[in-house]
């Protein structure tokens, strides 16, 4: 449909080539040629194309659902701005910057990129993106199994489930060994006791997140960051909600070499589940072995100042079978939205929103744990998500929710056994007071109606 | 660049430079010509071991990387630390200043396997 | 050498700005430490404040200072850089869909489970699959599941001593770096003189120790692998799988399927067959799609459908009823946070029916005769080291061009950048010296080859009347030609602010 050739164009070609025909061009040992019907949809129209989507689209009914869904997909203000820039053509319809004469453009963007995730974090190198937090929890390990040797790797159990899952996927590829280490009662994770275990200098790294799966701050404190830097582990700290970077102490600040994110939350629509933008930073040591692309500042030979794809004999396409990392892509699109909406936000913006988010969620706490058999699961302090436990099978609760309109949280008996009755609620600057009542209200005649 | 007449060398385009029990490694002025501009050395630490004719390393350059096989076994006494600030010292100096790593020799007689100044000529000129 | 006014420069963002100079997004909020006790709290926080206009323009000129497919010809051989339909953009915009929470319950996501299902069918229909996974976020992503399937694969029947991964000297490089990644062991196999799969050389290879077999069909010469009925027949006698790297998909659409070649596993590109765009170097989508033995190792979650009872609607799969299938035993787990690059598989149904069956068999035909109308009129003055009929690329050589004059590939990608174009793709394969491999895609007309033919023969002619201007080249663009060298031995990878940098 957008191959431009008239009939007449065809004729000419195939006649310079020296074919008769398209088929001929295409010939194909008998043995191999297509003989099977083909089930494939139907060609439409543009304008059909837009009346199908539609009557798709439309039966995504949760659209229309109040949603205190978060669990590493969160629903943040994203200016229009950022589409307006993201869009223009340059932007999209660029390959990877490989000419660098020509794509000093979107050199420059990642090199912001790379600078505002080092800001952000407390690192001193950033690459040009991974394929989401998942994934750069899996590269993260595989640094750490490369610069120490060690074929074990110690993961809390308040890390996200899904990044513990392909963590898990990545591990088994390479016979790498994962050990979890226990929350505790007040929501956090063990970490002298993860400190303890790793004194036998048997783990590569410790991998916690913070704010970690239930919401929880949840850092290093000083012995046990002292204990792991003895034992020669390597503390991975990963992120699922980046704009708590814009408020909370810096990875850096608690002794992680390495920190592996999720970028979504700048600007990034949730879209089902992605394109997302990971993310992965460390300490000048680990420079050699960061996976992906890096962008560089130079000069070009006149000595004006140039950005270029450096560093490239650590990757694939020139080490092929002894790079570290297969990656090849990078998320380049969705980092350039974060990068627009880290500068359209700025220092203020972003406070601005953390500060948002920290008061709708405790509005939403102090809401929800006010209903008459709802308690706060945890103690610690949390940022803008929290558990609360509703003291029976959660599955009926949040169907009962869900026949009034709303989307309650996620039922964490979907990931930890011992949490059936506790489900995962998320606040953010679009939670509105209104959103808040409608669920405080529900949850009563819900609750009211089960404990009867 | 003539090849140092003193010197011995690899198939894989490295020197050595033996001195009674200890030997210096480098790699050749061919080497850095194809290698082009070197940015990188991985060198295999001091206190391990190297086997002649086996994997004892890695060089960078923009566009391409080698790996470094050491040209004689032995235990590794020293490595090239000035190389991690200047690597262009073994496109400059190849045979001088751009000097690799020293070993303790395992076996003085592994010498035979190696080639001459103007046998390695006939081969870097091809 | 002059240079077009920089008045598209501008500096990194961090040196504009002022404290303070804030956008009003959103409602003012109060002090952190009302709500967290001060010892998490960070610091400072030291990002710029830009006013929106100022980052409007810096973001804008940047934009100009990039080139795209919107504005020129990419002859990027591997890369299948056709043109990015903006009706794929507008459906995954959709508010229904960019703003629908992967934790959102199946019953309520019928239409995105729809959309993944129907692209799903598809493709497993035009390239002879059993089934797709859509979870893989790449290529290279999905290829390290298909080789993580393998591994699962053989352990299942027994058979750990399968160890080693075969790989053409012609292959891109993350298909011997994935393979790495699960530990297997690379070995090369070198290509005959037709520039094809040597048979004889992979029969002297294949043992009771080979796991799978990893090739493109087209193979990155362009060439078409006419053997490879052959191939996997000796592969799958060794008791081997056939791995197919999707990159040349764009070659073959309803002209012949890597499922009935043969392949037992293979992944797409989307962003490459599929019109999905680029955007500078991702987000990419690779769908990784399996023959039947290979089902249940697929990556969680895959898409299920029943009937859905009295229901009427336009196509089958309206009739259906959708959910999300995480309870997979042999499954090698998931690959990625949520389900797929959701998004992306918009765009790409969306594509898919823009053209059904009959205008994709057109996309490919259109594709390869550009190639070969290209291949034809370069050999005129370039040496072109296979000269057959090509598939959707092929292969020129300046090493004739470099002995003779000095000019190599690298100068004449350079001076093409000059001329408005893009420049091939450049030293791949690596058994190609000088080489510059091209892909025109069905996209480009006539008077767009004919154009680029043109430059090309400018350039060889320059070549030998004054190299000088090729080996300055480029000259028209906002940098010249980068010090690379410098970049890597003083590598700086981010803005430091001027305290920091005393």
């Amino acid at each position: 449909m957008y191959a431009p050739h008239t009939q007449r164009d065809i004729a000419q070609m195939l006649d310079a080539v020296g074919v008769g025909s398209l088929e001929a061009l295409l010939a194909v040992p008998p043995e191999l040629a297509l003989r099977a019907e083909l089930d494939i949809v139907p060609a439409l129209s543009e304008y059909a194309i837009g009346r199908r989507f539609d009557a798709i689209a439309r039966k995504n009914t949760g659209i229309g659902y109040r949603s205190f869904l978060g669990a590493g997909a969160y629903r943040h203000y994203a200016p229009p701005a950022i589409t307006a820039l993201a869009m223009r053509g340059e932007f999209l319809t660029a390959y990877t910057p490989y000419q660098a004469e020509v794509s000093q453009g979107y050199l420059q963007a990642i090199y912001e990129w790379q600078t505002y995730i080092c800001l952000l974090t407390g690192m001193e190198i950033a690459n040009a993106s991974v394929y989401d937090g998942a994934t750069a929890v899996a590269e993260a390990a595989i640094m750490a199994f490369h610069a120490t040797g060690r074929r074990k790797i110690l993961v809390s159990r308040a890390v996200h489930p899904n990044y513990r899952a392909v963590l898990k996927t990545y591990c088994d590829g390479l016979d790498v060994v994962i050990d979890e280490i226990a929350y505790n009662a007040e929501g956090v994770t063990d970490g002298s006791a993860a400190a303890k275990m790793a004194a036998g200098k048997e783990y590569a790294a410790v991998v916690l997140q913070s704010p970690n799966f239930f919401g929880n701050v949840d850092m290093l404190d000083a012995s046990a960051s002292d204990a792991l830097r003895d034992s020669e582990t390597i503390p991975i700290a990963v992120v699922a909600e980046a704009l708590s970077l814009a408020a909370l102490a810096t990875p850096a600040s608690w002794g992680a070499q390495i920190v592996a994110g999720e970028a979504q939350s700048f600007g990034v629509p949730v879209a089902y589940g992605g394109p997302y933008a990971g993310f992965i930073a460390s300490t000048q040591e680990h420079m050699r072995r960061i996976p992906g692309r890096l962008v560089g500042k130079t000069v070009d030979n006149a000595g004006r100042t140039a950005y270029v794809l450096t560093l490239q004999a650590r990757e694939q396409h020139i080490r092929r079978e002894r790079a570290t990392s297969n990656i090849c892509t990078n998320q380049a699109h969705c980092a350039l939205i974060a990068t627009i909406y880290l500068a359209l936000m700025g220092k203020t913006g972003l406070r601005n929103a953390a500060a948002l988010n920290l008061e709708r969620s405790r509005e939403l706490a102090t809401a929800v744990s006010s209903v008459e058999g709802i308690t706060l699961k945890f103690s610690a302090p949390f940022f803008n998500e929290f558990v609360a436990d509703v003291h029976q099978d959660a599955t009926g609760v949040l169907a009962a929710l869900q026949q009034r309109g709303i989307l309650g949280g996620l039922n964490l008996g979907r990931y930890y056994p011992e949490l059936t009755s506790c489900v995962l609620m998320n606040a953010t600057e679009l939670t509105t007071s209104e959103d808040i009542a409608a669920l405080a209200t529900a949850l009563r005649e819900v609750c009211d109606v089960a404990t009867v | 660049m003539a090849q140092p007449e003193h010197l011995l060398y690899s198939k894989e385009h490295e020197w050595v430079k033996v001195d009674g029990d200890t030997a210096t490694i480098g790699v050749t002025d061919y080497a850095q010509n194809s290698l082009g501009d070197i940015v990188y050395v991985e060198l295999p630490k001091v206190g391990g071991k190297v086997e002649q004719f086996g994997n004892a390393g890695v060089i960078e350059s923009v566009k391409a990387v080698s790996d470094l096989y050491s040209p004689i076994s032995g235990e590794v006494l020293e490595v090239n630390n000035a190389l991690d600030a200047d690597p262009a010292a073994i496109n400059r100096a190849p045979y001088d200043e751009g000097w690799l790593f020293k070993v303790r020799l395992a076996d003085a007689g592994e010498t035979a396997n190696l080639l001459g100044a103007a046998d390695y000529e006939k081969l870097a000129t091809l | 050498m002059s240079r077009p006014s920089d008045n598209t420069a501008s500096p990194p963002i961090f040196d504009l700005g002022q404290d303070g100079r804030a956008n009003r997004y959103l409602d003012a909020g109060k002090p952190l430490d009302l709500f967290m006790p001060a010892n998490v709290l960070r610091d400072d926080l030291p990002l710029p404040d830009n006013s929106e206009l100022d980052v409007v323009r810096h973001y804008t000129r940047l934009s100009q200072r990039t080139f795209g497919i919107d504005l020129g010809f990419y002859p990027l051989g591997s890369c299948t850089m056709k043109y990015n339909p903006r009706v794929n953009d507008a459906m995954a915009s959709k508010p229904e869909f960019a703003q629908l929470h992967p934790f959102v319950p199946d019953e309520l996501a019928q239409g995105a489970l729809q959309v993944m299902y129907e692209l799903e069918r598809s493709l497993s229909s035009l390239f002879g699959m059993a089934a797709f996974s859509l979870n893989p976020s790449a290529g290279a992503h999905a290829e390290l599941g298909a080789l993580l399937i393998a591994k699962r694969y053989f352990a299942d029947r027994g058979e750990r001593a399968r160890d080693k991964v075969v790989v053409p000297d012609t292959a891109h490089g993350t298909n011997p770096a994935s393979a790495a990644m699960c530990g297997f062991k690379v070995i090369s196999l070198p290509s005959d003189d037709r520039g094809r799969v040597s048979l004889e050389e992979l029969k002297g290879v294949l043992g009771d120790d080979t796991a799978v077999c990893m090739m493109t069909n087209p193979n990155t010469l362009g060439l078409f692998e006419d053997r490879v009925a052959e191939i996997t027949a000796a592969v799958h006698a060794a008791g081997g799988l056939m791995y197919y790297d999707g990159a040349n998909a764009n070659a073959l659409m309803g002209n012949a399927r890597p499922g009935d070649m043969g392949f037992d596993v293979m992944h797409l590109n989307t962003h490459k067959t599929f019109t999905i765009p680029h955007g500078g170097g991702g987000a990419g989508h690779g769908p990784l799609g399996v023959a039947a033995h290979l089902v249940d190792y697929l990556p969680t979650p895959v898409v299920v459908a029943e009937p859905k009872p009295g229901e009427d609607g336009w196509a089958p799969s309206d009739r259906l009823a959708f959910r999300l299938d995480f309870d997979r035993p042999k499954s090698i787990g998931p690959m990625r946070s949520f389900w797929s690059n959701f998004a992306h598989a918009v765009r790409a149904l969306a594509y898919l029916y823009a053209n059904g069956e009959e205008g994709l068999r057109r996309v490919s035909q259109l594709a390869v005769l550009n190639a070969n109308y290209l291949r034809v009129k370069i050999a005129e003055f370039l040496e072109t080291p296979y000269p057959e009929i090509c598939r959707h690329e092929f292969v020129v050589s300046a090493q004739q061009l470099k002995k003779s004059t000095g000019v190599r590939a690298l100068d004449v990608a350079k001076a093409l950048l000059d001329r408005g174009f893009m420049a091939p793709t450049m030293y791949f394969p690596l058994i190609v010296p000088e080489c510059l491999m091209i892909e025109p895609t069905e996209t480009e007309s006539k008077e767009t080859l004919d154009a680029f033919v043109e430059a090309l023969r400018e350039i060889v002619a320059s070549a030998q009347s004054n190299p000088q201007a090729l080996f300055d080249a480029p000259v028209t663009t906002v940098v010249g030609r980068v010090d690379e060298t410098r970049a890597a031995r003083q590598p700086d990878l981010r803005w430091r602010s001027p305290a920091a940098s005393r």
